[in-house]
């Protein structure tokens, strides 16, 4: 499963990544394979949605957060 | 010496540099790039001047945008003109590992390295901490901690840079670009080194419990709320929008009155002659031209400052990029299409928010569609020559419609245009959002005060030469003609005064009328006219259409001098006067409707603004978009004005 089907609330550990060139950014930014990602909230219409990675947090759109693989 | 300073977007970087440089600073460009460089100097603890370079905010070394190039570029390239002797690494020691990434990358490019630790406070509250001199011991570099905010731990590095630092003995990581996919082979370089920074840090952060009930996370589900969310944004923009709409008024006003003022005393004591002219006429009002704008900036530039600094801007992105996105457009876009109503020039100034290049390039573009305060006096007059007092339903007053319709067709325009720009302005460059939301914080004044003092700065100096060159030509084009045309014309008059015993009050409004119509801009108007007769304009809507070229506003003053109107100031005249004005084949009203709708929409499209070419060349940093935007938008304007003509006539 990827991170934009999270549920708000839900924590789940990330394993890996689908976009070669995001999953950097990605990496960058804290979402590093074994830190727990989880939803705080979803914009008004659907997209984009707001997550908390490594003690902070980061808003990415949904396809964006579709390009992280979760367990 | 110099030094940079680097760290990741939010790590308090700008506030050390306006902590270390005050007001010694300036804004230039980075050669062959259209990046802003932040420069400043100053005295270290011995007295020597210490030059300053505030890079552009970056995650890593990895470029993914022409800024974070900028960074790399500088740091690696020995050759560099900017390439420091120190850099600064700011880290945010709320999250230490990701910010220590950075560092650690400029670590390993052989640049002796000073990690100042900011944010220490916000650490503490949190009940965690963080242990400096491991820190130091562990990293081999000297560690400083800082309070950006309050200036704690300045004089320290004043102190350090005195001293002789050598570079970082060893080198963390290479990257050995092994595998022949540079994604991969800095992906693999980017996650050992996170490796890395775990075993370093252990035993330094401690982190006793995870508290996660700040006041962001109490305050957030209110500003993205589908309802509350878009309630608070409407309700701030239309602060921003009436502040920059009438606040700006009164000292736009006094700028106004004294620039006049000043003109006239000079005038006075001055003798009569070409260089009293050039100073009255073209230099000085051109000058106020450029004052005259600074209200506005000013006022723009604090409430973005305060968005920006409150961390709200991130939550206008967040509620607004999946609508922006379907016109090629941004979230932040947002606050530079609004603005843009009340006016383009400090609209267009502020769409540096925008971290994609081809979406801000796109919001600088389209901007000037969105209806501005100075095509509001050209819709008034034209409005009431043309559109009668009428009720719709018995309540709808029908001039307001059109006014009302107007603004709306430029918001609509400005999103057309954007939809089809989008299809041809192609950078290479994949739009993400990933963006940090940082928590809430108060705004820091002084660097609000700074930065509004450098966008000021940057206006009058910039585009203010355009602006002003801009003026002395019209101003030229309208007061000399060519040969003995002026002073054989106002002979003519002077003639006819005599004959007809017209007041000295008469006279003059013909004289300036016989003026303006036999100078090069009366000429030029002549010249044009076969071109704009399609539109229903005749020579003399051709002048004015070519002074207002300076600024939409002066269609009226121009229109009110060649027909010999007198005083401008008063509309109800300029009105009547221009009612009576006939077509010399038809023998019906010159402005009538076709005129006039075909008017309102070539004001409506055409660029007609100096000050907006001037801003749009400084923000895109050459000449070619500004060129485009003006070929694009004057032949929007003039064929939806033939349209309008040839249909309604």
């Amino acid at each position: 499963m990827n991170a934009s089907e999270l549920k708000i609330g839900e924590s789940r550990e990330i394993i890996g990544f689908s976009d070669d060139v995001l999953s950097l950014k990605l990496i960058e930014m804290g979402c590093l394979p074994g830190n727990q990602i989880s939803l705080n909230y979803i914009a008004p219409l659907g997209d984009p949605v707001c997550v908390h990675v490594e003690g902070y947090d980061l808003s990415l759109r949904k396809s964006e957060a579709a390009s992280i693989i979760i367990q | 010496m110099k030094i940079a300073l680097a760290g990741n977007p939010n790590s308090g970087k700008s506030s050390l540099f306006n902590q270390l440089t005050g007001m010694n600073q300036k804004v230039g460009n980075f050669p062959g790039v259209t990046v802003d460089k932040k420069s400043g100097f100053f005295k270290d603890a011995k007295g020597e001047t210490v030059q300053v370079i505030d890079l552009p905010g970056t995650y890593s070394l990895y470029p993914k945008s022409e800024e974070e190039e900028v960074v790399r570029e500088v740091l690696t390239n020995k050759e560099h003109p900017e390439h420091p002797d120190l850099v600064i690494a700011i880290v945010d020691a709320t999250n230490i590992k990701r910010n220590l990434l950075l560092f650690s990358q400029i670590h390993d490019l052989g640049i002796p390295i000073i990690l100042a630790l900011n944010m220490m406070d916000l650490v503490r509250k949190r009940k965690r901490s963080i242990d400096n001199i491991l820190l130091n011991s562990r990293f081999n570099v000297p560690v400083i901690e800082i309070n950006a905010r309050t200036g704690i731990g300045i004089q320290e590095i004043k102190n350090l840079v005195t001293l002789p630092l050598a570079a970082p003995d060893r080198i963390y990581f290479e990257n050995t670009g092994s595998s022949g996919n540079p994604d991969h082979d800095q992906r693999v370089e980017t996650l050992e080194r996170y490796k890395f920074l775990d075993e370093k840090l252990k035993g330094i952060v401690h982190d006793p419990e995870k508290i996660n009930t700040t006041l962001t996370r109490k305050l957030d589900p209110y500003f993205t709320h589908r309802i509350w969310g878009y309630g608070i944004l409407l309700a701030l923009l239309f602060i921003v929008f009436q502040a920059i709409f009438s606040w700006a008024e009164w000292p736009m006003d006094l700028i106004d009155g004294s620039f006049q003022q000043f003109s006239s005393w000079l005038a006075d004591i001055l003798p009569p002659g070409i260089v009293a002219n050039l100073l009255t006429e073209g230099i000085i009002p051109g000058i106020g031209g450029i004052v005259i704008f600074i209200p506005q900036i000013a006022i723009l530039f604090a409430f973005i400052g305060i968005l920006e600094e409150t961390g709200y801007m991130s939550r206008v992105v967040f509620l607004m990029d999946k609508i922006m996105a379907i016109f090629g457009l941004n979230g932040r876009s947002v606050v530079p299409l609004i603005s843009g109503v009340a006016c383009a020039v400090p609209a267009i100034m502020a769409t540096r928010t925008i971290s994609s290049k081809r979406d801000r390039l796109i919001t600088i573009l389209v901007t000037p569609f969105m209806s501005c305060s100075a095509r509001l006096p050209v819709y008034t007059i034209l409005i009431a020559l043309v559109i009668p007092d009428e009720l719709i339903f018995g309540v709808i007053n029908l001039k307001g419609l059109v006014l009302f319709s107007l603004y709306i067709l430029g918001f609509l325009a400005a999103l057309i245009a954007s939809l089809i720009i989008k299809q041809f302005v192609k950078t290479g460059e994949k739009s993400y959002l990933v963006m940090e939301m940082p928590s809430f914080k108060m705004p820091r004044w002084t660097n609000l005060s700074l930065s509004i003092l450098e966008k000021t700065r940057t206006f009058v100096t910039e585009a203010g030469k355009i602006i002003l060159s801009i003026s002395i030509v019209l101003w030229f084009a309208a007061s000399y003609g060519p040969g003995t045309a002026i002073t054989e014309s106002q002979k003519a008059v002077n003639q006819l005064a005599a004959e007809n015993q017209w007041s000295e009050e008469m006279t003059q409004v013909k004289l300036d009328a016989a003026k303006l119509q036999s100078s090069y801009a009366g000429h030029f108007g002549k010249f044009i006219e076969p071109a704009i007769a399609p539109l229903g304009y005749d020579w003399k809507i051709g002048i004015a259409l070519i002074s207002s070229f300076a600024a939409r506003e002066v269609f009226v003053g121009t229109i009110a001098t060649i027909y010999s109107v007198g005083e401008t100031s008063d509309e109800l005249s300029i009105k009547e006067k221009l009612a009576k004005e006939v077509h010399p084949d038809t023998g019906e009203p010159r402005f009538n409707l076709a005129v006039g709708i075909s008017l309102m929409l070539f004001y409506a499209f055409a660029m007609q603004c100096m000050s907006t070419i001037a801003v749009v060349y400084r923000e895109t940093k050459g000449w070619k978009w500004p060129m485009i935007q003006l070929a694009f938008m004057t032949t929007l304007a003039y064929v939806s004005a033939l349209i309008a003509y040839q249909v309604l006539r």
